[in-house]
């Protein structure tokens, strides 16, 4: 082939990704082996158990899930020894059933675990209703699996199976479940062996089987399943084979980029298409798309459950599945063809009638042909079967139109004919041929396609009888009136059946702009949602009225270990739901009513897929009876996404936010930890040299020490002054205690706390001499008033004079502090931050954490008042507290 | 030591091994005997055993609260005691001025403010006469004749102010506190009231104090109340 001459040692890139993708899960998930067989009795079991007595020996870790002896010794003497997990009773109706305790065996984690008969059915109730689903779950958490199969159980191979023994084979499992296995072991044995152990009565069939053993066990029956067994494994090794090929550079058959797509509807046939399909697909090393065309109309149940199954079927056996919505059949499956890079279309054989086909302008096969390009188009023929194929494409589906349709059209047709037969006189008939036109016309505008159909041909032939000559019959004689007839016929149909697409058309529209809508309205009411809780609420209700079916939504709870319901679902979820959420919501995948898993649970759930994991469970819950439509499941699927989407974004955000609080945290404590330390160890060095200097000292020197030393010590104690009352401040401890306070008094002790720092700084004092007595904390307060001064006292160079005036504002009910300086002033921009901690000022001179402000601020704001900073008219800063201010009551006479 | 009656005895209950030493050096230097306690249970069998003229108590003990020791000390003596706290907030000093303590210091003091603190508290001691006239200032106040001149002129007081100054003479150096104050003067439903006092006390200063904005005498405590200094 060109691209192996082309490149002849490079891998393909794609197929080796696969490879290691395929590898990587396999690494990732238990190993799992199949004891394969042409049908029941050929030892598989027993391979199985001796197998594992080998492991066993090498002390690998294995269990026992599920082995059926059938009660014969030999196998029963092999399972002796192994230790076997007891399996599960379900009680169901009436009788105990026992299934391997796919718990239990989760629960201990072997190494590995014998389940027997991968295609057994489950009882109603277990996990899930397939025993292979359970060694999926088993392989899933990384146990590895040997397990035994029959070919007439492959869902592929079942159909073959019938025809070669004529026993329908109920119980299946899907051929992509192949993909899984990572070993084969073919356990053969001769047909004459088998009819001999047979007659030994070492074969046990089940159920029904049994009762057409007989048949089954032909010797030319056992010949045939005997070349399906061995072809079937001789498949899977060249499969694997070609794999290894492909991936290590020898490739020598390279395989183009085939894809097979099958149009898949309600009908029985449908089911053969989709099963020859796979066949086709597998053979070709090639994928496979099923595709099912919604036309307007909607399916009645049978048929919508018979979609339904055909395509679950398509998607246990590897394909993918595309739904897509049109009128036009052929139009559809091009268009998907198209998108998907399909070089192959298949569809089955058309089992209408000719004439019909022709009318619509050729049948499905004749479109393809013609509008399909270079796709290769695949008919294949149905199986006719007993029972009618159900409608599935375009014309046969006449809707059936009310009566009251009808009633119209023969109304109208009736009194236009009785009017027409007075005016025909005066306008003569040909003009009675347009009356009709137009009624046709005007009737194609209001009724279905079946009624249109009958207008025309019911207008046609009053026509014809009683006005074209010669009247009452319905031969017409001149030439120009027979092609003024066909003509007029062909129109009316034609007239009717554009009408009726375009109605039809309107409807598809509609239902598309229905889905677009409610998307959108979910997408908005996401969008405008402000929290978290207004998004799920508003997403949640959206949900309840586009399903008619109540809601509820899981969510994790921030550390992936548990999932817990949103508070604003309108589905209260029962601890058997939690259950499946649960189990959806691990596995990552739908689960619930209308799934492959715990289908018996009320709800469908969805999980709410993002990246790496799952983050929530979408439920719905639809009425007991109503069915779950295609596009009802897309749209559900979307929902999880945009809710998913949401979550992950409220997440992020979350996560940013907290980097950014500790972001600040972290400044925060970097500025507290470089100001603590430098503040405290500033005084702690003058200490300790003043200290050491003081022994030698004489008598002067040793004065200026004492004042060093008290300087210092006056320091520290104000810096951690400040730091307990910031800390105060912070844990809220701060209680003010009101009490009436006299301005001078707090101005006083004030002054005296701070005259060390005023010193060389002129300082004037204008207070009232009546200031009246307020309301205030007065050590808060007599605080307050220090920082004020210190702060000026800080941040002015020397000399800088300092004001300190107070009053009372009666018109605002306020007392004022006020302390100005001439000093640089603050700028503007910095007044806000000015009260924040750990704010200094740009000319503070060194010392000071930049908390005084801050205390202010926090002091002032307890007692029910305010600071405000501002520009000193001719230069400088003024800060002003205010405090509520009222008149105190009586002082009794004396 | 304890032989000689004109040496006082001050029991230091103090669980910080610095202070005591700081404390012992300052008040032997002052003429005082010194006893220490390193926990509240020590100092009550110390207050018991030296029956001490005076104590310095720590309210921040580790084993009981200074207050539970004042409390247990009141139910048996009634010996001054004078407490130190590190704590800012006025709540805690009128707890323990209420529970009995005569007088409260801040840490961090000064040798000489701890010293006239303990001198105070140590005036009232039991067998002392009180004096009938106490001068502060150019003020003279005589008890018993229930007069107060400025430079030998009668001040005109109304009966509360003269209960009032009578109040803070008769605890000169003390801290008084608005509860001790509203109780006496106008009953105990009138506590709270503290207006009452501050607009008796601004009368006061304008008849008493020389520049009454800056009272040199009759000084305020910031929350908790009033004390007369300078005698």
């Amino acid at each position: 082939m060109l691209s192996g001459v082309t490149a002849p040692d490079r891998p393909d890139p794609d197929a080796l990704l696969a490879s290691l993708k395929r590898d990587e899960a396999r690494a990732r998930r238990g190993r799992l082996k199949v004891f394969f067989g042409m049908c029941p009795g050929v030892g598989k079991t027993y391979a199985m158990l001796r197998a594992a007595q080998q492991e066993l020996g090498e002390r690998v870790d294995l269990v026992v899930g599920v082995v059926e002896t059938h009660g014969r010794a030999e196998t029963e003497a092999l399972l002796a020894g192994l230790p076997v997990v007891p399996r599960k009773q379900i009680a169901y109706k009436n009788i105990q059933l026992t299934e391997m305790d796919l718990e239990a065996v989760l629960a201990r984690k072997p190494r590995l675990v014998l389940v027997d008969e991968l295609a057994h059915t489950n009882a109603p109730g277990s996990r899930h209703p397939k025993r292979y689903q359970d060694v999926i779950e088993l392989l899933d958490a990384e146990i590895d699996v040997y397990t035994t199969l029959n070919v007439q159980h492959l869902e592929s191979r079942a159909d073959a199976v019938r025809q070669i023994t004529g026993v329908t084979v109920h119980e299946t499992v899907p051929d992509s479940l192949l993909g899984l296995v990572d070993q084969i072991e073919l356990v053969d044995i001769t047909p004459e062996a088998l009819r001999e152990r047979l007659s030994e009565g070492k074969v046990y069939m089940e159920g029904r089987a049994a009762a057409a053993a007989e048949n089954f066990f032909k010797d030319t029956h056992l010949t045939a399943l005997r070349e399906l067994a061995l072809r079937f494994v001789a498949e899977q090794v060249d499969n694997r084979l070609r794999e290894l090929r492909s991936a290590s550079a020898l490739k020598t058959v390279w395989r183009s980029g085939e894809r097979l797509l099958v149009a898949v509807g309600p009908s029985p046939s449908s089911t053969q298409l989709v099963r020859w399909t796979r066949r086709m697909a597998a053979s070709q090393g090639a994928s496979w798309i099923a595709v099912s065309v919604e036309d307007t109309r909607p399916l009645d149940k049978d048929a919508q459950r018979r979609l339904e199954q055909n395509l679950a079927l398509a998607r246990e056996l590897g394909a993918e599945i595309v739904v897509t919505h049109d009128s036009d059949v052929a139009d559809a499956l091009v268009r998907v063809a198209l998108q998907n890079n399909a070089t192959q279309i298949v569809v089955g054989k058309s089992l209408r009638p000719r004439w019909l086909d022709a009318l619509r302008g050729g049948n499905l096969v004749d479109r393809l042909l013609r509008i399909g390009g270079s796709i290769d188009i695949y008919v294949v023929p149905a199986e006719r079967s007993g029972e009618r194929p159900a409608p599935w494409v375009g014309w046969r589906q006449i809707e059936p139109s009310p009566a009251r349709e009808y009633a119209e059209v023969f109304g109208t047709l009736a009194a236009l004919t009785a009017a027409s037969w007075l005016a025909a006189p005066h306008t003569g008939y040909p003009a009675v041929g347009f009356f009709y036109l137009l009624a046709v016309i005007g009737l194609s505008l209001r009724v279905g396609r079946g009624p249109i159909f009958v207008a025309g041909i019911a207008s046609a032939v009053a026509w014809d009888f009683l006005f074209i000559p010669p009247v009452f019959t319905f031969v017409i004689g001149r030439l120009e009136d027979r092609l003024m007839f066909g003509t007029y016929f062909a129109v009316a149909l034609i007239t009717g059946h554009l009408a009726s697409r375009i109605r039809a058309q309107e409807r598809n529209e509609r239902m598309r702009e229905d889905r677009a809508t409610a998307l959108f309205h979910l997408t908005q009411a996401i969008g405008s949602a402000r929290t978290l809780d207004d998004a799920v609420f508003a997403a949640l209700r959206q949900a309840d009225a586009y399903f008619g079916a109540t809601t509820a939504l899981l969510l994790d709870d921030g550390n992936g270990s548990a999932i817990m319901p949103h508070f604003a679902g309108s589905y209260t979820v029962a601890e058997k739901e939690r259950a499946v959420a649960d189990w959806a919501w691990r596995n990552r995948r739908k689960a619930g009513r209308f799934t492959d898993t715990l289908p018996s649970a009320e709800g469908f759930h969805v999980p709410l897929l993002r990246e790496d994991a799952a983050v929530g469970v979408l439920i719905l819950c639809l009425p007991p009876e109503a069915l779950l439509t295609l596009a009802q499941r897309d749209l559900a699927e979307s929902f999880a996404t945009q809710l998913a989407q949401l979550v992950e974004r409220e997440q992020l955000r979350a996560a940013g936010e907290r980097e950014k609080l500790l972001a600040e945290s972290d400044k925060l404590h970097r500025t507290l930890l470089d100001g603590v330390s430098h503040e405290l160890k500033t005084p702690l060095a003058v200490l300790s040299a003043a200290v050491e200097n003081l022994a030698s000292a004489d008598e002067a020197t040793r004065d200026s020490l004492a004042n060093e030393i008290r300087t210092a010590a006056r320091r520290l104690n104000r810096l951690v002054n400040n730091l307990l009352d910031q800390t105060r401040l912070e844990s809220g401890a701060l209680k003010p205690r009101l009490d009436w306070c006299d301005g001078h008094d707090l101005v006083n002790a004030a002054t005296e706390g701070v005259s060390d720092q005023l010193d060389g700084h002129p300082f004037e004092v204008d207070i009232p001499k009546d200031l009246p007595l307020f309301r205030a904390d007065a050590a808060l307060m007599e605080q307050v008033i220090a920082n004020l001064l210190l702060n000026s006292a800080l941040h002015t160079p020397a000399g800088t004079p300092i004001f300190l005036a107070a009053g009372v504002d009666t018109a605002k009910a306020r007392v004022f502090f006020t302390v100005a300086d001439r000093g640089p002033g603050l700028p503007a921009a910095m007044r806000e931050r000015l009260f924040q901690k750990f704010q200094r000022g740009d000319a503070a001179k060194a010392g000071g954490l930049g908390l005084g402000l801050s205390i202010i601020r926090g002091f002032v704001t307890a007692q029910g008042g305010d600071v405000v900073a501002g520009e000193n008219p001719g230069g400088g800063a003024v800060l002003t507290v205010y405090l509520p201010y009222k008149p105190h009551g009586d002082v009794p006479e004396e | 030591m304890t032989a000689n009656p004109a040496i006082q005895t001050v029991l230091v209950i103090d669980d910080e091994v610095q202070i005591r030493r700081l404390l012992r050096i300052t008040l032997e230097s002052a003429g005082y005997c010194v006893a220490e306690a390193d926990t509240g249970r020590f100092g009550l069998d110390e207050a018991a055993r030296r029956q001490p003229d005076a104590i310095v108590l720590d309210l921040g003990l580790p084993d009981m609260g200074g207050l539970e020791v004042l409390r247990h000390l009141r139910e048996w003596s009634r010996v001054p005691v004078l407490v130190l706290t590190v704590i800012a907030g006025e709540t805690e000093k009128v707890a323990a001025l209420d529970a009995g303590a005569d007088d409260y210091l801040t840490k961090p003091f000064g040798a000489a403010e701890l010293t006239a603190r303990l001198r105070a508290i140590l005036r009232r001691a039991p067998g002392e006469n009180e004096p009938s006239v106490v001068v502060f200032g150019d003020i003279e106040m005589d008890l018993a004749a229930r007069l107060v001149r400025r430079r030998g002129a009668e001040v005109r007081l109304t009966a509360k102010e003269y209960a009032m100054l009578r109040l803070l003479v008769m605890h000169r150096g003390k801290v008084v506190t608005h509860g001790q104050m509203l109780r006496e003067l106008w009953g105990p439903k009138s506590e709270g009231n503290t207006h009452y006092l501050r607009v008796h006390m601004t009368h006061m200063r304008q008849k008493l104090e020389a520049d009454p904005h800056r009272p040199s005498h009759l000084k305020t405590e910031s929350g908790i109340g009033y004390r007369l200094v300078g005698t």
